[in-house]
């Protein structure tokens, strides 16, 4: 209401910061959280084996991670906020009202990741003597903690935006920080990171050796016993969030229901954890024992798996979030839990600062219809792109003129029977006025009257 | 008439400013600290930001117009590869220093600033998909300086102007960002990136912001490669550094007395309306701290091999008193130019506050928030809202008709409660039902009801009209 509305007609606004978010954990766990410890050890490996060979392999392999964590990694993070501020500023203004001292200690561990990671990277040749090696080693470790407590800091306010537990009530930071999901999810995400490290530096060592480079084997098998070793972790950390996910999601949605969707999740993250979790352990267990046996891009295979794994995991926001953006605060659309009655009395176009119209009418009902969807429905819907709301009304209504009451009342009951939405903010005029803007941008119904001849011809 | 007409005005341009300048309702959590202390972290934060954001604009500029020098006098084809090294250490502190400011920014302008990112939307989105590019491009172009020579020298410094290019180009989107959030009796007129543009002064700001960064961008050089640690003999072998030095005192020198045309050419362009007495002093207070810079800036060019460098530190840091000067001239003109509306904003919010938890108090003790919530729920409105989507009284599109409902529970209306409550799975030709128990037992007996009668009459009297 309070902020001039950009949206995306076709890609849908939400799938902006989906893509940003996706490609950002997609990089940020295997390469800033997970490589950079190994990578360590690789370099502290050689330098106790007294063997440079290590040491070359692990700062070829550092090279991919510093470029790549440095730009696409680091800027797709800002990127989640520029997107949201731009889809949801609403939420992420209030967020970072709730969040400022997690956020600014997130800021100074960022930087200290920054910093850490050009030291370690751009001094890598210069610290030659042992004495500076043994430094370096230790830059490397504290990167790879700053880089962890950077993830943790930020699993925080995700684990926040979906439950917000105590906070609703105390307000607090404290209760805000540690609500019900978030150690499980932490519990999962970094044994997850470690082991898809694995996979991914083992793949770059084919790219960074030789065929018959004497170090191949050997890195392969280290590598293969590090991914092994954190997979009980991930399985483990993995049922700890599954249990405690519909607990959470029933403490927390208004209306104590789990979803069809969600129960498809749910039966569908443990099939995939055990894929993925044999998978990995077959091969790894292949690494660490024939180290020779594996081509390249058997490793694909397990690495797509992972990535579909997350990406499982990370949809459980959307059904927990849903209708909110924050949990019992919030809704998507931006409207406050404890402001929606007087929109609901008063319509929500009076308030609207951007609104062209401020009351609706017979008269303006299409202006005001389109303000309404605008207002109400466009940070979640499109009116012919991404989950399309005039293909919602076909699938529901047909393809036949659609009754007006009929979408009337779907709208006034919406949050009732898809409780994935929202409680309508507005009044009855208006949901009327949605109703009338709906159906002029219904498709003209087949003209089965005037064409039979084509259509039997059809048949 | 007239009479009347004057006696109207006031009221009538209040109306006019209300409906030109859009006052929105702020956010409703507080700030989580006190204003003042945002405001006093603000500017230094965000300075150190731009400094480094300078030295990376700056340094991307001054590389590839060193290398294209360089074609011809290779000894500048080296100089330009080592101040294009200092750019991706430079670029990465500019956007971990960028998070705080735009924190702060968040917390002290919420409604200003996301205002103008919404109305600069599409050029926005952009911003992080052109930085990843610039940042690939700047990595590309300075891990193949020794390997892409020769015929391919070419493809090399293609992707050096490249860079530049998209560093001259993305503070564009910054400044325009910065520059429309200032003027909110302009958003009506704001349609995307272009419109934006033409508010304000965007132009002269920029080129004030490219001038500064090269200056800047300059003065560190000096530094840089006048510093003892660096090995001007192993690389950069042509140069001496106290000819290094000169170089850049005198590169700044001009470039600094280049931006007492553009300084100006800022103000003067300024709207008035954030224009008071202190900004003066904080603008006019680092110009003249600026003229001295300029003149031991003078006298560093013109010292002799042996003493030049000394007055390096000096410099150092009445520049940064200048531009903290600036800075803080802006600040203040934010704050002032932005005064009025702010406090429009919170009388606003304030008042829309009172409505919200007047109504939450009447719902709270009973009364409800109005016609519409207290209205006895009817079996037909919640049919309408709950069932209809999928029920139809004849048709059985997407689940059975009220018509056979009817005939199979015409004398049992609780078993249509129960079912509701836990549908099964009857019908292979439809999906499942989704559960409705949270309409609770009353609700739902009341559209069995409903669902009842309706679906008897159409069996009753197929053809009657109702
Ligand atoms: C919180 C985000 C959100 C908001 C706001 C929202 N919706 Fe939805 N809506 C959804 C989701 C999610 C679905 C299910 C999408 C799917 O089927 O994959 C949905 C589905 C629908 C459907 C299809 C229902 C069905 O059973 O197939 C319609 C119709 C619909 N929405 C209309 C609206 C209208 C009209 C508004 C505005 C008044 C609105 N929605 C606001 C998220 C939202
Ligand atoms: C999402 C679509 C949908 C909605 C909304 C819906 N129903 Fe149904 N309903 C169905 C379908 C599909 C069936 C058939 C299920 C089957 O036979 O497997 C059905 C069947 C029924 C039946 C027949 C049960 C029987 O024993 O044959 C009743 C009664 C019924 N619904 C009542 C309701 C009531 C009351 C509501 C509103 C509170 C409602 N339905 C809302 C889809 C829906």
């Amino acid at each position: 209401m309070d902020f001039p509305i950009f949206h995306l007609e076709f890609l849908g606004n939400r799938m902006l910061i989906a893509i940003t978010a996706i490609i950002h954990v997609l990089i940020n766990h295997p390469l800033a959280v997970g490589a950079y410890p190994l990578i360590t050890l690789l370099e502290w490996w050689g330098l106790r084996k007294g063997e440079p060979a290590w040491d070359k392999l692990a700062y070829r392999i550092v090279f991919i991670v510093f470029i790549i964590t440095t730009t696409v990694g680091a800027l797709t993070g800002v990127g989640i906020w520029l997107t949201t501020s731009l889809v949801a500023p609403f939420a992420i203004g209030s967020l970072l009202r709730v969040f400022f001292w997690g956020w600014f200690a997130e800021w100074l561990v960022f930087i200290s990741e920054v910093g850490l990671i050009m030291a370690y990277y751009l001094t890598w040749k210069r610290f030659a003597t042992p004495r500076l090696k043994r430094l370096h080693v230790a830059i490397g470790a504290t990167l790879s903690a700053f880089s962890w407590l950077t993830m943790a800091l930020i699993v925080a306010i995700l684990g926040f935006m979906m439950n917000s537990g105590a906070w609703t009530q105390d307000k607090s930071l404290w209760s805000a920080m540690f609500n019900p999901l978030y150690l499980p999810q932490l519990a999962f995400r970094t044994p997850y990171s470690m082991f898809t490290a694995g996979l991914f530096v083992w793949f770059c060592i084919f790219f960074v050796t030789k065929r018959d480079d004497p170090i191949r084997p050997r890195a392969v098998r280290l590598v293969a016993i590090w991914t092994l070793a954190w997979l009980p972790l991930v399985v483990l950390g993995a049922l700890w969030y599954w249990r405690s996910v519909p607990a959470a999601m029933q403490a927390n949605a208004n209306v104590a229901l789990l979803t069809q969707a969600f129960s498809q999740w749910h039966g569908m993250f443990i099939k995939i954890i055990g894929y993925t979790v044999a998978v990995v352990a077959v091969m790894a267990l292949i690494g660490a024992v024939r180290p020779r046996a594996l081509p390249r891009y058997a490793l694909l295979v397990p690495f797509v798996l992972s990535i579909w794994l997350l990406g499982h995991f990370e949809r459980v926001r959307e059904f927990i979030r849903k209708p909110y953006v924050i949990a019992d605060y919030m809704y998507a659309n931006g409207v406050r839990v404890s402001a929606l009655p007087v929109y609901q009395r008063d319509g929500i176009l009076p308030y609207a600062t951007y609104s062209a119209v401020k009351q609706a009418t017979a008269a303006n009902a299409l202006v005001a219809g389109h303000e309404v969807f605008m207002l109400t429905c466009s940070r979640c819907h499109t009116t012919a792109g991404m989950n399309n709301v005039i293909t919602k009304f076909e699938h529901l209504y047909g393809r036949e003129p659609w009754d007006h009451e009929a979408l009337v009342g779907f709208i006034q009951g919406m949050h009732l029977t898809r409780t994935y939405m929202p409680p309508f903010p507005g009044n009855e005029a208006e949901a009327s006025a949605l109703a009338t803007y709906l159906r002029s941008l219904q498709p003209p119904a087949p003209a089965v009257s005037a064409a039979p001849a084509v259509l039997t011809a059809n048949r | 008439m007239l009479t009347d007409f004057i006696a109207q005005l006031p009221n009538f341009l209040a109306q006019v400013a209300t409906t030109e300048v859009p006052v929105p309702h702020d956010l409703e959590i507080p700030l989580p600290i006190p204003e003042w202390a945002l405001k006093l972290w603000v500017v230094p934060v965000f300075l150190l930001h731009i400094f480094f954001v300078n030295l990376m604009v700056g340094g991307a500029l001054m590389a590839f117009v060193n290398e294209i020098i360089g074609l011809r006098f290779p000894r500048y084809d080296r100089l330009a590869r080592c101040i294009g090294e200092t750019v991706t250490v430079n670029k990465s502190l500019a956007v971990v220093l960028g998070i705080g400011p735009m924190l702060m920014m968040n917390l002290l302008y919420t409604i200003h600033f996301y205002s103008a990112n919404a109305l600069t939307g599409h050029a926005w989105a952009l911003l992080i998909p052109l930085i990843i590019t610039v940042f690939l491009l700047a990595y590309l172009h300075k891990y193949t300086w020794e390997t892409w020579t020769g015929p391919r020298k070419g493809r090399h410094v293609l992707v050096g102007g490249a860079v530049a290019a998209l560093f001259l180009f993305i503070p564009l989107i910054f400044l325009v960002q910065v520059n429309t959030m200032l003027f909110p009796d302009k958003w009506s007129q704001v349609k995307g990136f272009f419109t934006a543009l033409q508010i304000g002064n965007v132009f002269p700001r920029y080129f004030h912001f490219v001038a500064a960064s090269l200056a800047l961008m300059g003065l560190f050089l000096a530094g840089w490669f006048g510093r003892k640690s660096f090995p001007v003999e192993e690389k950069l072998p042509e140069f001496t550094r106290p000819e290094l030095r000169r170089h850049f005192y005198r590169w700044t020198f001009w470039v600094s007395c280049a931006q007492f045309a553009f300084g100006p050419l800022v103000f003067f362009t300024l709207p008035t309306q954030g224009i008071t007495a202190t900004v003066m002093l904080w603008i006019f207070g680092a110009v003249f701290v600026a003229i001295l810079v300029l003149g031991l800036l003078w006298k560093e060019i013109h010292e002799s091999d042996a003493r030049i460098g000394r007055r390096f530190w000096p410099i150092a840091a009445l520049f940064s008193l200048v531009v903290l000067g600036m800075g803080q001239g802006r600040h203040v003109y934010r704050e002032a130019a932005l005064a009025p509306h702010k406090e429009a904003i919170a009388r606003k919010t304030a008042e829309f506050r009172s409505i919200e938890l007047g109504t939450q108090m009447r719902i709270r003790t009973g009364l409800g928030a109005g016609d519409a919530l207290t209205a006895a729920p009817s079996g037909k409105k919640l049919f309408a809202q709950t069932c209809a989507a999928c029920h139809a009284v004849e048709k059985a599109t997407s689940a059975p008709s009220l018509v056979e409902i009817h005939s199979l529970f015409k004398d049992n209306p609780a078993g249509i409660v129960s079912w509701a409550k836990a549908p099964g799975k009857k019908r292979a030709q439809y999906g499942p039902m989704p559960p409705m128990a949270h309409l609770g037992d009353d609700n739902l007996a009341l559209i069995a009801a409903y669902m009842l009668e309706q679906g008897k009459g159409a069996t009753a009297q197929p053809t009657a009209a109702p």
